[in-house]
C-alpha cells in the first residue's frame, strides 16, 4: 500500500521530480508545470502525513525493511510532519511567484528547487545521524545552485562565504558524528538516546565534546550568533522566490538543536542530559540583539528582513531554554509563525522593489509607486507581525514564549530582550516603511514587467494573510504545537516508537557488541 | 600504541594545516586547507571504528576481533560529498574571480593589509583599478 510509505513520500517526490525536470529542455512551460504540479502533490503529501503522525503518533519507516538500529529509519513525529507541512506551503508560494520571471534565468531554476525540497524534507524526517549529515550536504549543495541563481558579484561574493562555512561546518559535523559513533557504536538517534544514558564515566566527556560540536553546526545553520554573519548577505542577495524558500533553512537548524538536544541529550540521557542548555541562552540572547541591531542599519528592505530572520532565530531558542512543555510549544509556534512572515517579507520587498524603479528596495527616496495599497497593506501585515504587534500571529507566539519561561530563573533576561527587542525592530521597520513609501522623488517609474501580474502577488498575500490565518485559528495550531512539544521534552515515546518497531527485543540490542581492539 | 600515536599525530597535523590555508582568505588555498581538512576528517571517521590489523570486516564466530566494517561506509560516503563540494567550490572560485576581480573571499582586496607571498603565488595578476 502506498500509504505505508507515505513517510518517504516527502524524499522521493521531489527526486524524481528534480531528476525528470534535469531532462526537459527548451520551453520554460513544461517544466513550470512539473515543478508546480510535484510541489503541489508534496503539499497534499504532506497534509496526509500530518494526519498520520496525528492519528499513529510517531510513524516510523524503515528504509528497505532493515530493522531500527541497523538501518535508515525516517521517523514523522507530530514535529517532523509540521515542518514538512509548512514547507510545502512555502514552496507552493514560492514557486507559483518564480513564475513572475525568475525561472527563466536559468535552465534548472525548478529542478534545484525540487532537490532542495528532497534535502530539507530528509532532514526533517531522517532518524539517522549520519543520514542527517547527508541530507544536509544534499539541501545545502541545492541551496548554492539556488542562491546562485541569476548570477552577479553580489550573489558570487555571498555565496564564497555561504559555502565555505557550510564546508568547514560539515567537517565538524563529520567529527562529532564519528565521536558519538566511536563511544556507542550506533547512529540511529534513538539508539543513540538509550546509549548516551548508559555510557561508562570515562566516555561521557567524549560524548559531551561530540555533542557540543554538534551544537556547533547546528548553531551554523540556524544563524545563531556569533554565527550568523553569512546569513544577511547570502538571503539578501538571492532571487525572492528562494530568499523565500530559505526562510525555512535556518529553522532546519533549529529542528535539528531541538531534536538532537531534545532525543540524545534530552532528559533522559543521565549525567549529559540537557547539555546545550548552559551555552542556549546567552546565545539566544545575543543572537536577538544581533538581529535587531543589523536591522536597524540596514540600507535595504530585504536586508532588513534577513537581519529580522536572524533575530527571530534567537527567539525560537530562547523558547527552548527552559525546555518545559510550555516553552518549547511557544518555540514552535513563533517558529512557524516567524517562517511564513519572512518568506512574506521577502517576496513583498522585491514586489516593492519593483516598482520602485532603479532605486529597488533600498531605503532611498524613489518616485511616488503607483497603487501602493494592497502592498502597502501586505508590507504592515507582515512587518506588525514579525514585530510581535496585536492582534497578529506574532504577538501570540512572544507571548507563548513570554509565558512560558515566566517560571524559569532566566526570566528577567528573557523578558527583557525579547520585549526590548521587539521595541527596536518596530523602531527598524517603521523606518524602512515610511522611508519606501512616504519619502518620494519626483518621476513616475511604472513596474517592472512580471510583477504586476496577479500570479506574483497572491503568493505573497497568502504568506502574509498566514499573520493573521495562525491568529485567528491560534487555538487548533497551540494544541498541536502542545502536543509536539510533548513528544520533544518526553523522548521515551520517539524511542521506543523507533526501537520498538524493529520488532527485536530491546535487550539484545543494548548489549554492547564486542569491543574490537582490546586484545 | 605507536600506531594510534602516529594516526592521531597525522590527523591532527592534516588538520592544522587546513585551518591555516583556510585562515589566508584566498581561494585557491581556501580550497586546498577544505581538501586537508576533509582529509583528516575522513581519516578521523575511519579511526573511530578503532586501529585493527589483519582481522576481517565481518562478525565471524571462528574470530574473536573484526575490523569495523561500518566507519568504512561512512568514510567512502563522506569522501563522495566531499569531492562534490570542492569541485563545486573550485568552479565558484573561478567565477568569483571572474565577478569580482579579486581571489580574496570577501571579493575586495583588503586595502590595509600587505599581500603575503603565500596568497601572491596563489593570486594570478589582476587587472589594474582605473584611478
Amino acid at each position: 500500500m502506498i500509504v505505508d510509505h507515505l513517510p518517504i513520500l516527502p524524499v522521493v517526490l521531489p527526486a524524481f521530480a528534480g531528476a525528470l525536470l534535469l531532462l526537459v529542455h527548451g520551453n520554460i512551460r513544461p517544466r513550470r508545470a512539473i515543478g508546480i504540479a510535484a510541489t503541489l502533490a508534496y503539499l497534499v503529501v504532506a497534509v496526509l502525513l500530518l494526519e498520520r503522525a496525528i492519528a499513529a503518533g510517531p510513524v516510523v519507516y524503515e528504509t528497505g525493511d532493515w530493522p531500527a538500529p541497523f538501518g535508515i529509519v525516517l521517523v514523522a513525529d507530530r514535529l517532523a510532519a509540521l515542518m514538512i507541512l509548512v514547507l510545502g506551503l512555502i514552496a507552493v508560494c514560492a514557486v507559483v511567484y518564480a513564475r513572475a520571471g525568475w525561472d527563466t534565468r536559468g535552465r534548472y531554476f525548478h529542478a534545484f528547487f525540487q532537490f532542495q525540497l528532497m534535502g530539507i524534507s530528509g532532514a526533517f524526517l531522517t532518524g539517522d545521524l549520519f543520514n542527517l549529515f547527508v541530507f544536509f550536504e544534499v539541501l545545502l549543495i541545492a541551496s548554492y545552485c539556488l542562491l546562485l541563481h541569476g548570477l552577479g558579484a553580489a550573489r558570487v561574493r555571498a555565496a564564497v562565504h555561504y559555502v565555505v562555512l557550510n564546508l568547514i561546518g560539515s567537517a565538524l559535523f563529520l567529527i562529532a558524528a564519528a565521536l558519538l559513533y566511536g563511544v556507542t557504536g550506533t547512529l540511529n538517534i534513538a539508539h543513540l538516546a538509550v546509549r548516551v544514558g548508559e555510557l561508562a564515566p570515562a566516555d561521557q566527556p567524549v560524548a559531551a565534546a561530540a555533542g557540543l560540536i554538534l551544537f556547533v553546526v547546528f548553531a551554523l545553520k540556524a544563524a545563531s550568533f556569533p554565527m550568523h554573519f553569512w546569513l544577511p548577505a547570502a538571503y539578501a542577495a538571492a532571487a525572492a522566490p528562494v530568499a523565500a524558500l530559505f526562510a525555512i533553512m535556518t529553522k532546519v537548524g533549529v529542528y535539528a538543536i531541538v531534536r538532537i538536544f531534545g532525543v540524545v541529550f534530552g532528559a533522559d540521557a543521565g549525567p549529559l542530559a540537557q547539555l546545550a542548555s548552559p551555552w542556549l541562552l546567552p546565545l539566544a540572547i545575543a543572537t536577538m540583539i544581533a538581529g535587531v541591531l543589523g536591522a536597524l542599519a540596514s540600507r535595504r528592505l530585504a536586508e532588513m528582513v534577513a537581519f529580522l530572520t536572524v533575530s527571530s532565530v534567537g527567539t525560537m531558542l530562547v523558547g527552548l531554554v527552559p525546555g518545559t512543555e510550555e516553552s518549547v510549544s511557544g518555540s514552535l509556534f513563533y517558529m512557524v509563525h516567524s517562517t511564513f512572515t519572512v518568506a512574506a517579507l521577502f517576496l513583498v520587498a522585491e514586489l516593492l522593489g519593483a516598482r520602485r524603479g532603479p532605486a529597488g528596495d533600498e531605503f532611498v527616496p524613489a518616485p511616488r509607486m503607483a497603487k501602493p495599497l494592497v502592498l502597502g497593506t501586505l508590507f504592515v501585515v507582515g512587518a506588525a507581525s514579525i514585530v510581535g504587534l496585536p492582534p497578529f500571529s506574532g504577538f501570540l507566539g512572544k507571548v507563548m514564549i513570554l509565558q512560558g519561561t515566566s517560571a524559569n530563573a532566566a526570566a528577567p533576561w528573557i523578558w527583557a530582550s525579547i520585549l526590548g527587542v521587539g521595541f527596536l525592530m518596530l523602531i527598524g521597520v517603521a523606518r524602512g516603511g515610511a522611508v519606501i513609501f512616504w519619502a518620494n522623488a519626483p518621476g513616475a517609474p511604472g513596474v517592472s514587467p512580471g510583477y504586476a501580474s496577479a500570479g506574483a502577488l497572491l503568493p505573497a498575500m497568502a504568506l502574509a494573510s498566514a499573520g493573521i490565518g495562525m491568529a485567528v485559528f491560534a487555538a487548533p495550531i497551540k494544541a498541536y504545537t502542545d502536543a509536539a512539544a510533548g513528544e520533544v521534552v518526553h523522548p521515551q515515546r520517539y524511542v521506543e516508537a523507533v526501537l520498538a518497531a524493529s520488532g527485536g527485543s530491546k535487550a539484545a540490542m543494548r548489549k554492547p557488541l564486542p569491543a574490537v581492539n582490546e586484545r | 600504541m605507536s600506531l594510534e600515536l602516529l594516526v592521531a599525530a597525522s590527523i591532527a597535523l592534516l588538520f592544522a594545516c587546513g585551518v591555516y590555508l583556510v585562515l589566508r582568505a584566498r581561494t585557491f588555498p581556501v580550497v586546498l586547507g577544505l581538501s586537508l581538512m576533509s582529509y583528516a576528517v575522513n581519516l578521523f571517521i575511519f579511526v573511530m571504528g578503532r586501529l585493527a590489523a589483519d582481522v576481517p570486516p565481518i562478525l565471524d564466530s571462528a574470530n574473536a576481533t573484526y575490523a569495523d566494517p561500518l566507519p568504512q561506509a561512512l568514510v567512502l560516503t563522506a569522501i563522495v560529498i566531499g569531492f562534490g563540494m570542492t569541485g563545486f567550490l573550485v568552479e565558484l572560485a573561478v567565477r568569483a574571480r571572474d565577478e569580482t576581480g579579486t581571489d580574496h573571499v570577501d571579493g575586495v582586496e583588503p586595502k590595509d593589509v600587505p599581500i603575503l607571498p603565500l596568497a601572491t603565488a596563489a593570486a594570478p595578476p589582476r587587472e589594474e583599478e582605473p584611478h
